[in-house]
């Protein structure tokens, strides 16, 4: 594909779709979509990982089928069209899941369905692969699905290190802290709290960024 | 007895929202104002009654495991499961789209009131969510599922009401810049979540 359209696979145009929703236009703290069913993950690093690779396969692969599809499909019933590749493409992750990684699928239990009305993946599909070639497209579903992984990833290792002391089940703070008299933070493994570090993400992120700051 | 257990418990406990953040996309887009999240909430509540119970009746007799025994006892091993989520996405999205249709054509005041609100409701986590949460948990009655699904309902309105009166009143309060918006909801969210666990614990 790229062959004909005579442009570099990674020019300057594509490292920007790809790299841009990592910071500039992430989709969880800037475009604040796709919450919705991911912060239940994130108590621990591994789900929130396992995640993370899932919603970049789905977002990456629902843009590239769309973007295919995009001139033969009468814009009257696109939504239920959407819907359906969507479906197809999560059953598909989640029986993979549940082949290889069972343990984890156990864990993700009705999170992994809930990918399907995920906002990011209906809404990259409807902002941009419905009207971009599918290389484009697919590089913006992998970016997309990198910058929520990457929101993913840094709230469970707050929660995780913090909560219970592990990163990935392994014990990362020493006994010899306990003994002095550290103990964790039970608060971080219950679900409020993974929201309260978002905000404070956000908070960071748009001090950093002050042209993202809403008056 | 058990029904009233399972309504009293999703509104509070295991809130929509503060438990396990489902429709957190529309919740915070459309928590500006009192009005409007009023009108999303009464949606949600009425879908979820509706698609909670059919997708179980679906559930029941067509995709878990053996369910499909009551065409012929040949059909005992037939495990549709791995289905589910397509059908029941279907059954929320055309059901959504009926919704509208109808309301359209003989409530056209309510279609005004609620109308923005209804294709959104197709792809809100919280209806797919409550459908989900339905499998899994093996409710074994319809008046069960149904109990589930207006609770569940009443539980993510309650939320988006709350949700929308503390922000209608924090916009005239001073707020770090960057923190404006989206900020400051996630964290009056995530404050509200911890206040919403004190009923931990309510058993009927």
């Amino acid at each position: 594909m790229s062959k004909k359209d005579k442009e570099p696979l990674f020019s300057a145009k594509n490292r920007k779709l790809l790299l841009g929703p990592l910071s500039a236009s992430n989709p969880v703290v800037v475009q604040i979509l796709g919450i919705c069913s991911a912060l239940a993950v994130t108590a621990k690093l591994q789900p929130a990982f396992v995640m993370a690779i899932s919603v970049t396969v789905v977002t990456a692969f629902s843009n590239l089928i769309m973007s295919l599809l995009r001139n033969s499909i009468p814009s009257r019933i696109r939504i239920i069209v959407q819907l359906v590749v969507i479906a197809f493409l999560v059953i598909l992750v989640d029986q993979v899941l549940k082949a290889y990684v069972y343990d984890v699928s156990k864990q993700l239990s009705v999170f992994v369905g809930l990918i399907i009305t995920n906002c990011i993946i209906m809404g990259r599909v409807e902002a941009f692969a419905l009207g971009n070639k599918p290389w484009p497209a697919f590089l913006d579903g992998v970016g997309n699905g990198a910058g929520y992984g990457l929101i993913l990833i840094i709230v469970a290792i707050f929660r995780e290190l913090l909560g219970a002391g592990t990163l990935w089940g392994y014990q990362v703070i020493p006994a010899s802290f306990y003994d002095a008299g550290y103990s964790n933070n039970g608060l971080m493994l219950l679900p409020p709290m993974a929201l309260i570090i978002v905000g404070i993400i956000i908070w960071v992120h748009r001090s950093w960024k002050k042209d993202l700051q809403e008056k | 007895m058990e029904s009233l257990n399972i309504f009293i418990k999703s509104i509070f406990i295991d809130n929509m929202v503060f438990a396990y953040f489902f429709g957190m996309c529309s919740y915070i887009a459309v928590s500006k104002s009192v009005k409007t999240a009023m009108g999303l909430g009464l949606a949600v509540i009425f879908v979820m009654t509706i698609t909670v119970p059919l997708n179980w009746l679906l559930n029941e007799y067509v995709l878990k495991g053996g369910a499909l025994s009551w065409i012929s006892p040949e059909m005992a091993n037939v495990d549709l499961s791995f289905l589910s989520f397509i059908i029941f996405i279907a059954v929320i999205a055309s059901f959504v789209q009926l919704v509208e249709m109808v309301v359209e054509k003989f409530a056209p005041g309510l279609y005004n009131q609620l109308g923005i609100f209804l294709p959104l409701i197709a792809v809100n986590c919280a209806i797919m969510g409550g459908s989900l949460f339905m499998q899994e948990r093996d409710f074994t009655n319809l008046g069960q599922a149904a109990s589930y699904g207006l609770g569940s309902g009443i539980g993510w309105w309650l939320a988006i009401i709350m949700m929308a009166a503390i922000r209608e009143k924090v916009t005239y309060s001073q707020i770090p810049a960057p923190l404006k918006g989206a900020g400051i909801t996630f964290i009056i969210t995530g404050l509200m979540g911890i206040a919403f666990m004190t009923f931990l614990g309510i058993q009927l």
